[in-house]
């Protein structure tokens, strides 16, 4: 019965992989979506708004479902058309991080987004007056002062996330919730084994949150706060 | 640099793609206790897992398990995320249509399962009642062509232990399975000896087809000549039977 | 692709029967849930500290735990135990936890409060205190004081976030797939995909479907928006 437990533990180090792939992907799409939206240029932002509705608008588990079994046979079709024998599979861990990676890189986009317009327009103007190049301007402008006020928004959909790696049991990811329903089937005590993994989950949410409130802190040194 | 990066990538691909080489993945669902389960510590056991190892080792190549919910097998395997299937599938005409298999490794009749206070004459005596069904399986087309006619509630679920789960619970009245699975995976622990089969052996082709048997993709057939003559060789050089043995009083292979 | 198989008469049906379950299942949460949420937010801004721990730590555990797991839960781990069981072929309500339909209405309903309810206590404190202190002037109760001032004004100000919520709570309403004999939208997809081998298009049409629904749902807010909101609009003139 133990062992049960013990291979949801490592279940659950599959989850907290899985959440900070996917999180390392959406936080690349939400820059550049951000950067699409933010820029002049009316073809990227007619793609971004695209891509933010379209993603926003369909539920996570249909798109992983879509992703996982029709993006397979997508591609395999495509390498059969090739030529080569090769055959690629997307197997369910590559296949969640990419999708949650693609839906909350939408949410991550407006995060961002609005991040960056609460930039007073002064501090990009000063940056070019001294001739600061783009790359250096987000390193040393943007990106430090958009912390602060992406936190917020950053930590609601980190949270979001964390969540949503249980419906990657359902493409068939051996992460924790999957175990859980394993073993609760096979021992017919569920109530046990849920238990179980919801506390794990709480646990992770709640370090998540601690920490995030830490950084934010740290960032917002120096911040000016009206009195309430 | 950017071209360099470029070609690493696709080699990496590449190799990723062509290192499954001597590999040969069987998809399992391992919910079908005593054929197809795991340890407590997430090994996977039983009738067809012990049956596939014997067979790999004959063609000499390694088996690798991947698990696969039982209503996406076929559609997994027409993807190539695996290469067969050894998981008691059962050869029937609809699934010829799509995948090809190879000879029967084992025959086992299905039976209807239902609560011992239940007094069963025919399908019609069950009107009412809640029998729940593995999802794609050939019992549940059994269960929606006789039973649900004769006004029995059908209950589809996607892995047949969580219908032990529910059959537990009260929610099911009972359900149409495998005769040894049912028996290994239920009736023979403490929650099931208020139940018991009833009716008839269920052999119907129609509906059951002519045995289990590994499930390919069409045209595959090296691997189906290759596999057909390890299960040979296993039934003659006395490996089935130790399996056999190992899991049931009865031998398993039928007609 | 092959779209022919998706368009015939039985497949259709079964997206339609999905589509009606989703719906269903979304009001009908969406209406439990809310007057739950209600409750929740007002023992949230309330003067018991004791009700204000409880609600706090269901909150928490609502907003800390996948649904999915919640939704596990309340299928399998309350079928569980023996005390339900003894009681759920007779004893009213408990004969409703044996129905699956009931089982995901309740864990979504318990979700979707969940969430409102932070949302709606946040509204309520959010309120302007010059309001409230004028309200304590004119002498209301505080009974008087939350029906006539804060809870309108807080309702409408939730209603942004809220439109979110309820936008969520359609995509969440895919997870109903999860409980066996449930034929959702999305179970319906999947049964068509096992049937036919057509991943692509079964889960196309439904991801089109779930679309087209939500381009209705916030359509439908903006002008709700526009009408609870529009006192704190920008000056058009």
């Amino acid at each position: 019965m133990s062992a049960y437990y013990a291979s949801i533990l490592y279940g659950a180090l599959l989850t907290i992989g899985v959440s900070l792939a996917a999180l390392l992907v959406s936080v690349l799409l939400g820059l550049l979506g951000a950067g699409a939206k933010l820029s002049g240029s009316r073809l990227l932002v007619a793609l971004a708004t695209g891509y933010t509705t379209i993603i926003r608008g369909i539920p996570e588990l249909v798109l992983m479902l879509l992703v996982f079994y029709g993006g397979s046979i997508g591609i395999n079709r495509l390498l059969e058309l090739s030529g080569t024998g090769a055959t690629l599979d997307i197997n369910p861990f590559t296949a969640g991080v990419l999708t949650l990676g693609f839906i909350y890189g939408a949410y991550m986009t407006e995060t961002f987004r609005g991040a960056i317009l609460a930039i007073p327009r002064g501090q990009f103007e000063a940056a070019a007056a001294f001739g600061m190049a783009p790359v250096q301007i987000f390193l040393r402008i943007t990106a430090p002062q958009m912390v602060r006020h992406a936190v917020p928004g950053f930590t609601n959909n980190w949270l979001v996330l964390i969540k949503a790696t249980a419906l990657v049991s359902l493409i068939g990811l051996q992460e924790m919730t999957y175990l859980a329903k394993q073993a609760s089937a096979a021992t017919r005590s569920p109530f046990a084994f849920f238990l179980f993994t919801a506390s794990l989950f709480l646990i992770y949410t709640w370090v998540s949150l601690t920490l995030l409130r830490k950084l934010h802190g740290r960032y917002s040194l120096g911040a000016k706060r009206g009195e309430l | 640099m950017k071209k360099l990066i470029l070609a690493l990538a696709l080699c990496a691909v590449a190799a990723a793609a062509s290192a499954q080489g001597n590999d040969l993945k069987v998809a399992i669902d391992p919910t079908y206790e005593p054929f197809t389960f795991k340890t407590a510590d997430g090994k996977p056991t039983g009738f067809d897992v012990d049956i596939a190892s014997a067979v790999c080792e004959q063609i000499k190549r390694k088996c690798v398990f991947v698990e696969q919910v039982w209503d996406s097998m076929i559609p997994g395997l027409q993807a190539k995320k695996y290469d067969v299937i050894i998981s008691s599938m059962s050869i029937t005409e609809d699934r010829l249509k799509v995948v090809d298999f190879t000879d029967k490794y084992y025959n086992t009749p299905s039976k209807i399962v239902v609560k011992n206070d239940i007094k069963f004459t025919d399908a019609a005596s069950l009107k009412g009642k809640r029998i729940g069904v593995l999802k794609g399986s050939t019992q549940e087309k059994y269960a929606n062509g006789e039973l649900k006619k004769a006004g029995v509630v059908v209950v589809p679920y996607e892995a047949q232990d969580q219908v032990y789960l529910d059959i537990k619970s009260g929610r099911l009245d009972g359900t149409v399975a495998d005769v040894i699975e049912v028996t290994g995976g239920f009736l023979s622990k403490q929650e099931g000896k208020d139940y018991g089969v009833v009716g008839p052996e269920l052999y119907i082709p129609k509906y059951f087809g002519t045995g289990a048997g590994f499930a390919i993709r069409k045209g595959e057939t090296a691997l189906k000549a290759e596999l057909n003559a390890a299960i040979k060789t296993i039934r003659a050089n006395g490996t089935y039977k130790k399996i056999n043995d190992k899991y049931f009083k009865i031998d398993v292979y039928g007609k | 692709m092959n779209w022919e198989v998706i368009f015939r008469e039985e497949s259709l049906a079964m997206y339609g029967e999905g589509l009606l379950t989703t719906l269903g299942l979304l009001i009908s949460s969406l209406a439990i849930g809310g007057v739950l949420a209600l409750i929740f937010a007002l023992m949230l801004t309330g003067q018991s500290r004791v009700l204000q721990r409880i609600v706090g730590a269901y909150t928490f555990v609502i907003r800390g735990t996948p649904l999915l797991i919640q939704v596990y839960m309340i299928y399998y781990g309350l079928a569980q135990l023996e005390w339900i069981q003894t009681r759920w072929d007779t004893v009213w309500p408990w004969t409703y936890f044996k129905d699956a339909f009931f089982c995901a209405l309740l864990a979504f309903s318990l979700n979707t409060a969940g969430y409102t309810a932070e949302m709606l206590a946040g509204a309520i404190r959010e309120t302007s205190a010059g309001e409230i202190e004028s309200a304590q002037a004119f002498g209301m109760s505080r009974f008087q004081l939350m029906l006539r001032i804060v809870l309108p004004s807080a309702m409408r100000r939730t209603l942004p976030a809220y439109s979110n919520e309820v936008v969520m709570m359609l995509h969440s309403t895919s997870l109903a797939s999860a409980v066996p004999a449930m034929l959702d939208l999305t179970a319906a997809a999947s049964r068509i995909y096992s049937d036919f081998y057509l991943p692509f298009e079964a889960y196309l049409f439904a991801a089109a479907i779930y679309l087209c629904c939500t381009f209705c749902l916030v359509g439908a807010f903006k002008p709700l928006e526009r009408h609870f909101l529009a006192h704190l609009a920008p000056r058009t003139n």
